[in-house]
């Protein structure tokens, strides 16, 4: 098989290599799978390239405005629509953490139904279930779902991000449920506990400081969602941003920009000094 | 170990009384800013909006099933330009990424104001949705796929530019002092040294954004930039829900699809 070739290849490079002349190793060893791959990609990029068209016309005419765009970072300007940011940002950050709270809290039983080696079969597949509907969905075909039925508002961008929060944290809590030690396991359980002591005992203290993390790295990813799903009327600074950027407002549309990374950053500093905190 | 003394007996305390006090504050004060938050939300929504949703959820999956299968050959090529929207972004964006986390990264940068500039540049792009990058490059280069391969691009440079640096942070020092006594120059030290140590972790990285791009592609078409989010629009405008749930189901597979192969490259070099 592929041995007799590999093995002819290394032959060929000792003799090269006896030669003076080195070359680095193959990134794949395997000739076939090397070659077919080099061409596959090259086949799709040619597939690629013909089958896009762009009107390289437009590109260069919205050139100004690109350069409008960034210049406006300069002179970003956070009065005139103050009003409006304010209340979007603040819908926005409440959003956050509501939905923060209650993704966590929903996402906890549904994490301890996920995990194998707690969970019975049935149960087991149930959540599997929901984690997998929660996280193929981006959050903005979920939010025009939810707001198709609970009408416009922050509501319905409320109860898309606690349902996103879900799949999330329900994942990678079970993965670290799965992962927990076992000896701790069997110790709670030898001394006769409950099922629900069994779970605050063995399980608890093994997960928690990571639950911690991760709730604090979702607040962070459902905050910059709720800046998103305002384009399709779930609440949020999204609408705003939208409306600035439609009329080419540049100037306000920046200022709404950089106080969303400025909040990114300070919670990304936070969740950094909390996490060091709870491990 | 804080004990208290109880009609005459010594009862165990987990902690002290004040860091007890403490975290109840705490508790409370986080229990009252929820209270506050959801009073917010409450007053910005119309309850009434909420009587019928269990109809309104009824009649929409009511009208969601059967999906028009009639439209799915119309879909195909959306889809393509959905997965080129994702594939070139990716690739043009860990094109940027790449020497951006060589700048961002400690042991590799320059000078320290490089770094800095490539933290900001790194930190701004992940900060934006590529929805958001969507809207402002549909108003700049117009409408199509062009603009959402550079939105993909832009939000793809912060996610590998972060990750990459600091699998470069964490390579071992030992061969790149063994390259450098050999008198190699600084691109040869990085070629031979650094690069081997952490191709594993960017082609783990550079699959996984890949993966996460064709979700996010799915939906730049509602901004108007381009792929398989362009007709879900359109059936979303027309209230043609059972075309809906066809693209629905189109996104369902292509996105299972992208996180299986990208499970099986992640498995194959990590």
């Amino acid at each position: 098989m592929s041995q007799n070739s590999t093995s002819a290849a290394d032959v060929q490079r000792l003799q090269l290599l006896q030669q003076g002349v080195w070359s680095p190793l193959p990134l794949i060893r395997r000739r076939w799978l090397r070659v077919s791959l080099n061409l596959g990609v090259l086949a799709y990029v040619i597939a690629a390239w013909l089958s896009v068209d762009v009107n390289w016309d437009r590109v260069a005419q919205g050139m100004d405005r690109g350069v409008e765009f960034i210049a406006s970072f300069m002179s970003p300007d956070f009065v005139s629509r103050s009003g409006e940011i304010f209340v979007g940002l603040q819908e926005s950050l409440t959003m956050t953490f509501t939905a923060t709270i209650i993704g966590v809290l929903l996402a906890v039983p549904v994490g301890l139904g996920a995990a194998r080696n707690i969970a019975p079969a049935p149960v087991y597949y149930i959540c599997r279930t929901i984690i997998a509907l929660s996280r193929t969905f981006q959050e903005i075909i979920i939010a025009i779902l939810f707001v198709a039925m609970f009408g416009f508002g922050p509501l319905a961008g409320v109860i898309t991000l606690a349902f996103a929060t879900i799949g999330f944290m329900a994942k990678l809590l079970a993965e670290d449920i799965e992962d927990a030690q076992r000896e701790p396991l069997e110790a709670i359980r030898a001394t006769g506990g409950t099922w629900l002591q069994w779970v605050n005992y063995a399980v608890q203290p093994q997960v928690m400081p990571r639950l911690i993390g991760l709730s604090l790295y979702r607040l962070d990813i459902n905050f910059r969602e709720s800046a998103v799903i305002g384009i399709v009327g779930a609440g949020g600074i999204g609408a705003t941003l939208n409306t600035s950027i439609n009329r080419y407002d540049y100037d306000t549309s920046a200022a709404i920009l950089l106080l969303i990374i400025a909040i990114v950053l300070l919670s990304e500093y936070f969740s950094g000094y909390v996490r060091r905190w709870t491990q | 170990m804080p004990i208290r003394e109880k009609d005459g007996q010594k009862e165990w305390l987990r902690r002290e009384p004040a860091k007890q006090y403490a975290i109840w504050a705490g508790w409370m004060l986080g229990g009252m800013l929820f209270v506050w938050c959801w009073a917010l939300i409450s007053e910005n929504t119309i309850w009434e909006f909420l009587y019928d949703a269990d109809e309104q959820a009824a009649s929409l999956i009511g009208r969601m099933i059967p999906p028009d299968w009639s439209i799915t050959g119309s879909l195909m090529k959306p889809l393509w330009d959905t997965i080129n929207i994702a594939t070139v972004g990716t690739a043009l964006g860990i094109l940027i990424a790449f020497p951006l986390a060589f700048l961002a990264a400690r042991n590799t940068t320059p000078h320290a104001s490089l770094r800095a500039v490539a933290l900001a540049i790194i930190v701004s792009s992940r900060s934006i949705n590529a929805l958001i990058w969507a809207m402002l490059l549909v108003t700049i280069v117009g409408p199509g796929i062009f603009a959402g391969m550079l939105a993909i691009a832009l939000r793809s440079i912060g996610f590998v530019g972060k990750l990459l640096y600091e699998a470069i942070e964490e390579i071992h020092p030992t061969p790149v002092e063994a390259i450098t006594a050999t008198g190699a120059s600084g691109p040869q030290v990085l070629a031979y040294s650094v690069w081997p140590q952490i191709l594993p972790a960017f082609a783990g990285i550079s699959v996984y954004r890949w993966d996460i791009n064709i979700r996010e592609a799915t939906t730049l078409g509602l901004v108007g930039a381009g792929g398989i989010g362009l007709q879900m629009n359109a059936a979303i405008n027309n209230l043609a829900w059972a075309q809906v749930a066809t693209v629905f189901v189109l996104i369902f597979a292509t996105v299972v699809l992208s996180e299986w192969v990208s499970a099986k490259v992640r498995h194959a070099v990590i």
